[in-house]
C-alpha cells in the first residue's frame, strides 16, 4: 500500500467519525448551516480524494450522499429517515475503506441499493416531505435501478456549480441559508430537535480547537490548516516521553543533591533546568493528550440507534468532552465506555410508557461527564433509569455462589452492586429481562483496572444508576504513596489508597481471628495484610503490628488494609516496568527511581487484593496456586484426616479411603534401592513422604497414614496427623499439582486435598495397572454429581483394574451409555440434585435392550427400607454405602463372578 | 541453544585462528573467591562499584536487587548465586556489606548488573591458549562456559553471557 494510499484511509477514516457525530447534531438542529457546512466539505474532500486516486466505488457512494446533502443545503428538511440513510451510507463508506485497508485494493460489489435510494431521496426534494415515508431506507435493499440514476445525471453537474457557487459566495449563501429552512420546524424534524441535543455548546470547544489552526472560519481555510498540523508517528512520541522520564529523575536527583550542598552555585541553573524540564514534560505529556470527546464521538450515533431500536426516547448529555488524557488510557476506555452507555440505554432507562407511569420525564437522559480531579480523570456515566435491582442481585450472587446469604445481607448497597462486574454474572437475568450484548462488565472492569482505575457504581432505586469511573491521567507518571515495611520502602499507586489508618497497641489496634489479622474502622471489620509478611520478610511479624500505619485499599469490590511501618510522602513517580526477570512476582506493578536515587518498587494493589483473598499470607505455597477457582461444590458432609505435610500446611485425605494411622519407630525404616520400606504386619510396606518437603525423620517416631488394597499397602509419611473433621467439602482452588485434588477451607484453614491416585503408583510401580483382574467386565460407568467423588473413585475403580468413563448427571450417563458400547457396568450415585440415581436407572430399564440389561450398582448415603425395596424394583444389583470403597470393589468383583456364572 | 552458542563460537574463533594465526580475543576478568571468570569485552557496558541496591522480595535466588545506574533501573545478579556458590562471607553476614564490583551487560535492551567479586585485567587471548570445556566440571559451570583459557600459573574459565542471563523465572525457581 502506498503512502498515499495509507494517508487517506486514516483521513477519511477520522472524516467519517466526525460526519457521523455532525449529523445527528444535524439532525436535532437542522437550521444549523456550519453544521451541514462542515459535514459537506467532508464528504466532498472524501469524494475528491477517491476520484483522485481511482476508487469509483467510494466516489459513486461518497457522490450519491453528497447529493442528497447539497439537497439539505438547498432546503429540503433532514428527516429522520433521510439522516438514517446518510448514515447507512457512511457505514458502507467505512466497510469499504476496512477491505481497503485489509486488502489495499477496493472491494468488488455494488452499491446500487444505497446509490438510488439516496437518489430518489435527493429527487424527491421538490415535493417536499411526500417521498421520505415512501422511500424506507434503512432495509438495505430497496432494489431501484437504472431509470433513477441515470435521470439524475443531469442533477449531479448542477450540484456541482452549486457547490462552488457556495464555496465562492459563504456571506450571501448564508443569508439564502437562514430564509430558506424557515419552514422546516413546522415539519417532522420540529420534535426530534429537541431530542437528543447534545449539549452542542460543550462538545463545540474540542472540535472548534481542532478545526482552528488558519485561524479563519469555515473551510476556505483547510488547505492552509494542512500545513499547521503535522502527522507524527507514536512511536516517535513515545520515544520522546521515555527520554523526559529520564529527564525528569536526572533532574530530581540533581536537586536532592543541590540540596545537601548548601553553597551550591549550581542553585540557579538548576532551578532553570528544573523549570524548563517541568515545561518539557508538559509539552511532552500535552502531545499524547487527547481529548475525551474523541472517546465519545460514536455515542451520539449508538445512542440515536438504540433510541430508535428500543422505542425509548433518550437524550445524551455530554459534558467535559474537552477533558484532555493520555491517548494510551483513551484508547482503553474507549471501549468501555461505549459499552456502558448502550448498557444504560438498554438495561437502565425504562420504557417511554413505564417512565410516563412512573411520573418521569418521558424522554429518558443519559449524563457522560468527565472532569479532572487531582491525578486523575473521573468519568461518570449517569441514567435517570429505574436504578439496579438489588434484591434480584443479592438473591443471584448467593445462587451463584459468589457470596454466602449471610456475606451478601452485611453487604452494603454499593458492594452489592459490583457483583455485576463478575465474569457471568448477567445484569440481564439479575436487572432486567432485556438480553445483555457485546462485552459483559466484568470486561468494562478489566479494562479500566489495567490501567490502573476503579470503577464505582451508586444507584437509588427509581431514580438511576451513576458509574463513576476513576483513571489515572497518564500511564507513564503516577502518584504514588511511598511507605516502609521492613527494611525498605515501596510505592503504592494512590489511586487505590482511600485512607491512612495510624494503629497502634492502644485503641486503634489489630486484632487477629485465628491468626488472621483484622482491624475495626468505623464499626466495620477490615482485613489486613502486613507488606512485609506478604513479600515473605515477616521475621518480626508480631511486634511490627503494635504499631504502623494501614493504607486502607480498594481493589474491585475487595476492600483491605496494608500494614506498613511508615508512611513518607506522596510523589509523582515515573513507572518503569520490571525486569521481564521479574515479572512474574504478582506483587509488583514496576519499579521506579526516587529523587534520592534509590530504586523502589511499585506495589500492585491488585496482585495485593489476590492474595488477601487467598488469605494465604506469609506461606508462599499458595502464591503460586491457581487463580482460576474451580466451585467444585459437594453438598454431602465428607470426613477427611487432616494432617500436617511439608513446611507446615495443612491437607487432607478423606477417611474412608485410610486404612490406618501408624506410629512407627524410625528405626525400623530399612532403605533399599532408595526407597524407604517398613516391615508391617509381616510384610514390606513402601513408605511414600505425603510432600517432596518432608523427608522421614532418622529418630523419634514417624506418623504414617497407611492406605491398603488386597494384599498390599502404603504408608504416606506425613509431619503430624492433627484432626477428624466432618465438613462440607468445597474444594476452592484447583491444583495444578498432580498430588493435590485442590485446596479448600477446613476449619477455617486453607488446606490442600491430596490425590492418593498420585502416590499409590509411587509405592507399586504396577499398582495402577490391575493387580488381580477382575473376572469378566471391565468398563464401568461411574455416575456422581460431585466432581470430588468422581475423582476419589476413579482411581480407586482403576486401581482396580476398571477401565473408568465418568458423567456428572443421569442426561450425560444416558447419552454416554447411547454412544459408549464398551460399558458394561453402572455405578451411580443415588441421590443426586435433577434426575436422581434413581429416575437414571428407570430411563436405563426404559431404553434399548443392550442399555436396559446392565448392571447397577447404586452408592447411596444411607440404605434405607424405601431405598432398598425402589432399588429391587429397578433391578439395581447392589446397594453400597457411599464411602465404603472395600465394599464397592467386592460388590463389582461379585457381579464380575456372577456375571461368568451366568454366562457358563 | 547454550551448546549452539558455544559451538558457534568456538568454530567461529578457529576458523578465525586457521586463517592467520595471532588473531586474538579481548576479554574482561572477573573472579569470584578463587576462580577466574572472563566475559567477551564487547558484552561488557560498564564496570562499576554497585551501591543501594534495593532486594526484591519473592524473586529468584540469583536477582540481588534493583540497583540506579545512572538514571536506569539496573537488575542485579550475583554471580556466585549463578554457579550455585555461597554468598561470600561479608556478604552473608550482613544486608550492608555491599558487593565489591559490577559489571553491566546487556540483553534485549534490558540492562543487567553481573555481581562479582573483584575485576581484573583486559586480557588478550589467542586460541593457543583455548581449551575445551573438561567435562568433569559442575554442570552449573559446564553450562554457562563455553571455553576455557590456559593462562600462567591459572585457569580462565570464558562465561557465555547469553547463557549467564538466560534463565527464566521458573527455572530459577526450580534451581
Amino acid at each position: 500500500m502506498d503512502d498515499l494510499l495509507r494517508e487517506f484511509l486514516t483521513e477519511s477514516g477520522e472524516h467519517l467519525d466526525t460526519v457521523d457525530a455532525e449529523l445527528v447534531r444535524f439532525e436535532q438542529d437542522p437550521n444549523n448551516e456550519t453544521i451541514l457546512r462542515n459535514i459537506f466539505r467532508l464528504v466532498h474532500t472524501i469524494k475528491g480524494t477517491c476520484g483522485f486516486l481511482g476508487l469509483p466505488r467510494l466516489e459513486a457512494l461518497a457522490h450519491a450522499a453528497e447529493t442528497l446533502m447539497g439537497r439539505f443545503r438547498d432546503g429540503l428538511p433532514a428527516t429522520s429517515a433521510s439522516v438514517t440513510l446518510i448514515l447507512l451510507t457512511l457505514d458502507r463508506l467505512k466497510e469499504i475503506l476496512a477491505d481497503l485497508e485489509a486488502t489495499g485494493t477496493e472491494p468488488a460489489g455494488s452499491d446500487d441499493d444505497l446509490i438510488s435510494a439516496l437518489e430518489r431521496m435527493a429527487e424527491g426534494a421538490p415535493e417536499a416531505s411526500e417521498p421520505e415515508p415512501a422511500a424506507p431506507p434503512p432495509p438495505p435493499e430497496p432494489v431501484l435501478p437504472e431509470p433513477v440514476a441515470r435521470e439524475l445525471k443531469p442533477g449531479e453537474v448542477s450540484l456541482d456549480d452549486l457547490e462552488a457557487a457556495f464555496l465562492a459566495a459563504p456571506g450571501p449563501d448564508e443569508s439564502a441559508f437562514a430564509a430558506a429552512p424557515a419552514p422546516q420546524p413546522a415539519s417532522a424534524p420540529a420534535p426530534k430537535a429537541g431530542a437528543a441535543p447534545v449539549e452542542a455548546a460543550e462538545a463545540e470547544p474540542a472540535r472548534a480547537e481542532r478545526a482552528e489552526g488558519g485561524g479563519g472560519e469555515g473551510e476556505a481555510t483547510t488547505a492552509a490548516k494542512n500545513n499547521q498540523t503535522i502527522r507524527v508517528s507514536v512511536d516517535t512520541l513515545e520515544h520522546l516521553m521515555t527520554m523526559v522520564s529520564e529527564l525528569v529523575l536526572t533532574r530530581n536527583q540533581l536537586l536532592e543533591i543541590a540540596r545537601r550542598h548548601e553553597d551550591s552555585s549550581y542553585k540557579v541553573p538548576l532551578q532553570r533546568l528544573s523549570h524548563v524540564t517541568a515545561e518539557l514534560q508538559d509539552g511532552v505529556m500535552k502531545t499524547r493528550m487527547q481529548p475525551i470527546g474523541n472517546a465519545w464521538q460514536k455515542l451520539p450515533r449508538v445512542v440515536r440507534d438504540l433510541s430508535a431500536e428500543l422505542g425509548k426516547q433518550i437524550e445524551l448529555v455530554m459534558v467535559g468532552a474537552e477533558t484532555e488524557l493520555d491517548r494510551q488510557v483513551l484508547e482503553v476506555i474507549k471501549d468501555p465506555l461505549t459499552h456502558m452507555v448502550r448498557n444504560s440505554a438498554d438495561h437502565g432507562l425504562e420504557s417511554t410508557a413505564e417512565r410516563v407511569a412512573a411520573g418521569k420525564p418521558a424522554r429518558g437522559t443519559i449524563r457522560l461527564a468527565a472532569y479532572h480531579e487531582g491525578g486523575t480523570i473521573t468519568i461518570e456515566i449517569a441514567d435517570d433509569g429505574k436504578g439496579l435491582n438489588l434484591a434480584a442481585i443479592r438473591q443471584k450472587a448467593v445462587q451463584r455462589g459468589l457470596a454466602s446469604q449471610a456475606d451478601v445481607d452485611r453487604m452494603t448497597d454499593a458492594q452489592v452492586a459490583k457483583f455485576i462486574f463478575d465474569a457471568g454474572f448477567s445484569t440481564a437475568a439479575a436487572v432486567t429481562s432485556v438480553s445483555g450484548r457485546g462485552v459483559g462488565m466484568d470486561v468494562v472492569k478489566t479494562n479500566i483496572e489495567t490501567i490502573g482505575g476503579l470503577i464505582d457504581i451508586a444507584t437509588t432505586a427509581g431514580r438511576g444508576t451513576t458509574f463513576t469511573i476513576k483513571i489515572p491521567l497518564t500511564l507513564a507518571i503516577v502518584a504514588a504513596l511511598i511507605v516502609r515495611a521492613g527494611e525498605h520502602r515501596f510505592a503504592l499507586p494512590q489511586v487505590a489508597v482511600l485512607e491512612l489508618v495510624r494503629v497502634d497497641a492502644g485503641a486503634q489496634r489489630v486484632e487477629r481471628i485465628n491468626g488472621a489479622p483484622v482491624l475495626r474502622l468505623r464499626e466495620r471489620l477490615l482485613p489486613i495484610v502486613s507488606l512485609t509478611g506478604l513479600l515473605g520478610q515477616d521475621a518480626a511479624g508480631t511486634e511490627t503490628e503494635q504499631a504502623g500505619f494501614v493504607v486502607v485499599a480498594q481493589v474491585g469490590r475487595e476492600r483491605f488494609g496494608i500494614l506498613v511501618d511508615e508512611v513518607f510522602h506522596t510523589e509523582e513517580i515515573v513507572v518503569k516496568p520490571m525486569s521481564v526477570k521479574l515479572r512474574h512476582i504478582p506483587m509488583f506493578a514496576g519499579n521506579t527511581i526516587l529523587g534520592d536515587g534509590a530504586v523502589v518498587l511499585i506495589v500492585d494493589p491488585n496482585g495485593v487484593a489476590r492474595q488477601v483473598a487467598q488469605g494465604s499470607q506469609g506461606s508462599g505455597g499458595h502464591a503460586d496456586a491457581d487463580d482460576d477457582a474451580a466451585n467444585e461444590v459437594a453438598d454431602s458432609k465428607t470426613t477427611l484426616l487432616v494432617f500436617k505435610g511439608g513446611q507446615g500446611s495443612f491437607k487432607a485425605v478423606p477417611l474412608s479411603l485410610v486404612t490406618r494411622l501408624e506410629e512407627i519407630e524410625c528405626a525400623k525404616v530399612e532403605w533399599l534401592g532408595g526407597r524407604a520400606l517398613i516391615q508391617y504386619r509381616g510384610r514390606l510396606m513402601p513408605l511414600v513422604p505425603a510432600d517432596p518437603g518432608i523427608t522421614i525423620k532418622s529418630e523419634g517416631t514417624q506418623a504414617l497414614v497407611v492406605f491398603s488394597d488386597g494384599e498390599r499397602a502404603m504408608g504416606l509419611v506425613v509431619d503430624e496427623i492433627v484432626d477428624i473433621v466432618e465438613e462440607r467439602l468445597d474444594i476452592e482452588i484447583a491444583a495444578d499439582r498432580s498430588d493435590l485434588i485442590g485446596s479448600a477451607v477446613l476449619r477455617g484453614r486453607a488446606t490442600d486435598i491430596i490425590n492418593i491416585a498420585h502416590f499409590l503408583p509411587l509405592a507399586y510401580d504396577d499398582w495402577a495397572r490391575g493387580l488381580k483382574r477382575p473376572e469378566q467386565f471391565s468398563t464401568i460407568l461411574l455416575v456422581d454429581d460431585s466432581a470430588f467423588f468422581r475423582d476419589m473413585l476413579t482411581p480407586v475403580l482403576k486401581a482396580g483394574g476398571y477401565q473408568v468413563v465418568t458423567a456428572a448427571s443421569a442426561e450425560a450417563a444416558l447419552s454416554t451409555l447411547q454412544s459408549d458400547q464398551r460399558i458394561e457396568v453402572v455405578v451411580t450415585d443415588l441421590e443426586m440434585p435433577g434426575r436422581s440415581g434413581f429416575d437414571l436407572v428407570a430411563a436405563m430399564r426404559r431404553a434399548e435392550p443392550r442399555v436396559a440389561g446392565l448392571p447397577v450398582i447404586g452408592l447411596t448415603g444411607a440404605i434405607g427400607a424405601d431405598a432398598v425395596e425402589r432399588a429391587r424394583a429397578l433391578a439395581i444389583t447392589d446397594l453400597v454405602a457411599k464411602f465404603d470403597r472395600a465394599g464397592l470393589i467386592s460388590a463389582l468383583a461379585e457381579l464380575g463372578a456372577e456375571t461368568v456364572s451366568k454366562a457358563a | 541453544m547454550q551448546a549452539a552458542n558455544a559451538n558457534a563460537t568456538g568454530a567461529n574463533g578457529a576458523t578465525t585462528n586457521g586463517a592467520e594465526t595471532g588473531a586474538t580475543d579481548d576479554f574482561v576478568t572477573v573472579y569470584v573467591g578463587e576462580t577466574l571468570f572472563g566475559l567477551a569485552i564487547e558484552r561488557v557496558h560498564d564496570v562499576f562499584v554497585p551501591s543501594g541496591v534495593t532486594p526484591v522480595p519473592l524473586a529468584p535466588a540469583e536477582i540481588v536487587g534493583l540497583l540506579n545506574l545512572r538514571g536506569r533501573v539496573v537488575t542485579a545478579m550475583s554471580l556466585r548465586r549463578r554457579l550455585g556458590l555461597p554468598d561470600a562471607p561479608d556478604e552473608a553476614d550482613g544486608a550492608k556489606a555491599s558487593p565489591k564490583m559490577a559489571i553491566g551487560l546487556e540483553q534485549a535492551g534490558e540492562t543487567f548488573a553481573l555481581v562479582v567479586d573483584g575485576v581484573g585485567e583486559v586480557l588478550k587471548l589467542g586460541a593457543d591458549s583455548r581449551e575445551a570445556v573438561p567435562i568433569n566440571l559442575d554442570p552449573r559451570f559446564r553450562n554457562l562456559a563455553t571455553c576455557v583459557h590456559r593462562l600462567d600459573g591459572r585457569l580462565l574459565v570464558i562465561l557465555d553471557v547469553d547463557a549467564l542471563l538466560g534463565f527464566t523465572a521458573a527455572g530459577a525457581k526450580a534451581a
